[in-house]
């Protein structure tokens, strides 16, 4: 019974925040509910590698990069619809993140996060370079145009594309949450927590962590089509190596190895750097840096997990959240 | 399962200087030796961990030698370890799943996706777990997390991912390590047990003599990398060399 109650919650709350927003958010408002939800994807992607697999990874702008290209691309040089753009995005990412994954394998812990944050450092350069040019547009990126809702619905492009963008991580969040708590969830985890054990258990090591890397690679290149759509542009300084970090710290910050960890931290890196403009505009980047350290001493195991204490059924600790 | 003649260096170190035995279908094979005499080399080299520099070690026909690790248990080799290797963020029930995961076949996608297949593969080794819980006490700890539970505890927990994987060949180092004088007796009891319930043969390497010599049907004894001894449990507790390597002849170097 308490299951199903804390299921039904769960649900109601969902479709709270789908709805919502529509009514009570202007453009503005909704624009950055958008990137929220495309932040909480890219965030996941994230927490499925470095959280859950223990890869660390600090170079995910680059695959958000590429989604987001991928959508520019296609939707201006060809003329295709936005939403066809998405699963073309999510192949390519999962390729270039398979690929990714291969030197990963040799390169431990530190060595690994350094050879990522190398590539997200190289993305922004790789974008304005002269051969790309007449498909990236170099320094001047790719303006697109938002698109209008389908079917004749009562809504505007913002409404719409919130409410599109949200139906999408709805599904992919589920099927992550499926895939974390099922049989290849565990070897990750198992991965992670003590590789010699998982591979004495008959697990893969390297064909399981370069899978990882492709998955991963896919939520966070989706979550740059979304955000490219949401922006109706992309340019080469959009996607700079700051970009990266942020998407680590909303990791941390929501709980590494939670689910819903994400939606948190993908809050906390949309809003609070606005926050920390309004309490001084000299200097937000420090105040930012301060309310990263509150929250974590306030919430040590990231938010979802402070979140977990107060969720009705809060005993299923057994579960991934 | 055959060891034949296996060599071990390490650097200019002879760990393993040829020796060889064989473990019989059902039977539970002691392995036995003071500090530095190999056996834990030993046991590295069955399972996988360590790279034999010579021999051969043949399990069901299938030589071992330079095999994946990750294959060994699809041939039916299971393990636990010294220290207690276990995942330590997971709760007991997953932790044993993950001893499982050779049996499933399902990838990201099904498992993403909820397909047929991976639920139904998920309900065979939830119900085949559950029985093990229950044969090795461990239901009521079931969804706790194992960091948290006591070294008894989390020992049985190792015993219950090697078991869930269905092992004709169980390899225990050292399982009495650590334990407290009424713990090992069940160990002992609970060995006995699961060659009962379960078709398989075990590899016990321990130092716990009385352990060893009660539940065996057979033991090596190993002293600097050599075989001393291959018998019964009373052949080798009555052979010269072994007397002699325990108890050092008045030589308390090697004791």
């Amino acid at each position: 019974m308490r299951i199903m109650s804390s299921r039904l919650v769960l649900v109601l709350l969902v479709l709270a925040m789908a709805v919502v927003p529509l009514f009570v958010s202007s453009g503005y408002q909704l624009f950055q509910f958008t990137m929220v939800v495309a932040y909480a994807l890219a965030v996941l992607g994230v927490n499925l590698v470095t959280g859950y697999n223990g890869q660390i990874s600090l170079g995910h702008g680059a695959f958000y990069a590429i989604g987001a290209y991928v959508t520019a691309i296609m939707m201006d040089h060809w003329d295709l619809p936005y939403w066809s753009t998405l699963p073309v995005a999510a192949v390519i990412c999962a390729g270039v993140g398979f690929l990714l994954g291969l030197p990963a394998l040799r390169l431990g812990g530190l060595y690994l996060a350094l050879t990522t944050l190398a590539l997200a450092a190289a993305v922004p350069q790789l974008l304005k370079y002269d051969l790309f040019e007449g498909w990236t547009g170099g320094v001047q990126g790719i303006s697109i145009i938002k698109p209008d809702a389908p079917f004749g619905l009562p809504l505007n492009a913002d409404q719409w594309l919130y409410l599109f963008s949200f139906a999408v991580a709805v599904v992919l969040f589920i099927s992550a949450w499926n895939l974390v708590n099922g049989r290849i969830g565990r070897a990750l985890k198992a991965i992670r927590d003590q590789p010699l054990a998982a591979e004495a258990m008959g697990i893969d090591l390297a064909q399981l962590k370069t899978r990882t890397f492709a998955a991963s690679a896919m939520y966070t290149g989706i979550a740059g089509s979304i955000a490219a759509i949401a922006v109706q542009f992309v340019s080469p300084d959009s996607f700079a190596s700051a970009l990266s970090i942020t998407l680590f710290v909303g990791m941390v910050v929501g709980g590494a190895a939670s689910i819903s960890g994400a939606v948190f931290g993908a809050l906390f890196i949309q809003f609070i750097p606005n926050i920390a403009d309004q309490v001084s505009k000299a200097a937000p980047g420090a105040v930012y840096g301060l309310i990263l350290i509150v929250f974590m001493f306030v919430a040590p195991g990231g938010i979802a997990s402070l979140v977990r204490k107060w969720w009705p059924a809060g005993g299923s600790r057994a579960r991934s959240t | 399962m055959r060891v034949a003649d296996v060599e071990m260096h390490f650097g200019g170190i002879v760990a393993l200087a040829g020796v060889s035995f064989e473990v019989g279908r059902r039977q539970i094979c002691g392995l036995i030796g003071p500090n530095g005499s190999g056996k834990t080399t030993m046991f590295n080299c069955i399972s996988g961990f360590y790279r034999h520099s010579r021999g051969d070690i043949v399990f069901d026909g299938t030589s071992l030698t330079g095999m994946a690790r990750h294959r060994m248990i699809d041939l039916g080799i299971g393990r636990t370890f010294q220290n207690v290797a276990l995942f330590r963020s997971m709760t007991v029930r997953d932790n044993m799943l993950v001893g499982a995961h050779h049996l499933g076949r399902t990838g990201f996608i099904a498992n993403a996706l909820r397909l047929g297949r991976a639920t139904a593969e998920e309900a065979a080794a939830r119900r085949r777990g559950a029985e093990i819980l229950a044969l090795l006490e461990l239901e009521e700890v079931a969804d706790e997390v194992v960091s948290a539970l006591p070294f008894g505890t989390r020992k049985r927990v190792e015993l219950a991912r090697a078991l869930i994987s269905e092992p004709k060949l169980l390899l225990l180092d050292e399982p009495a390590g650590g334990l407290t004088h009424g713990e090992v007796d069940e160990l002992g009891a609970l060995i006995l047990k699961l060659r009962q319930s379960f078709d398989m043969s075990i590899l016990l390497v321990e130092h716990h003599m009385s352990l060893v010599m009660s539940v065996s049907d057979k033991v090596v004894a190993l002293e600097f990398g050599r075989k001393i001894a291959d018998g019964t449990p009373d052949e080798v507790r009555n052979e010269p060399e072994v007397i002699r390597a325990y108890l050092g002849e008045g030589d308390d170097e090697h004791a």
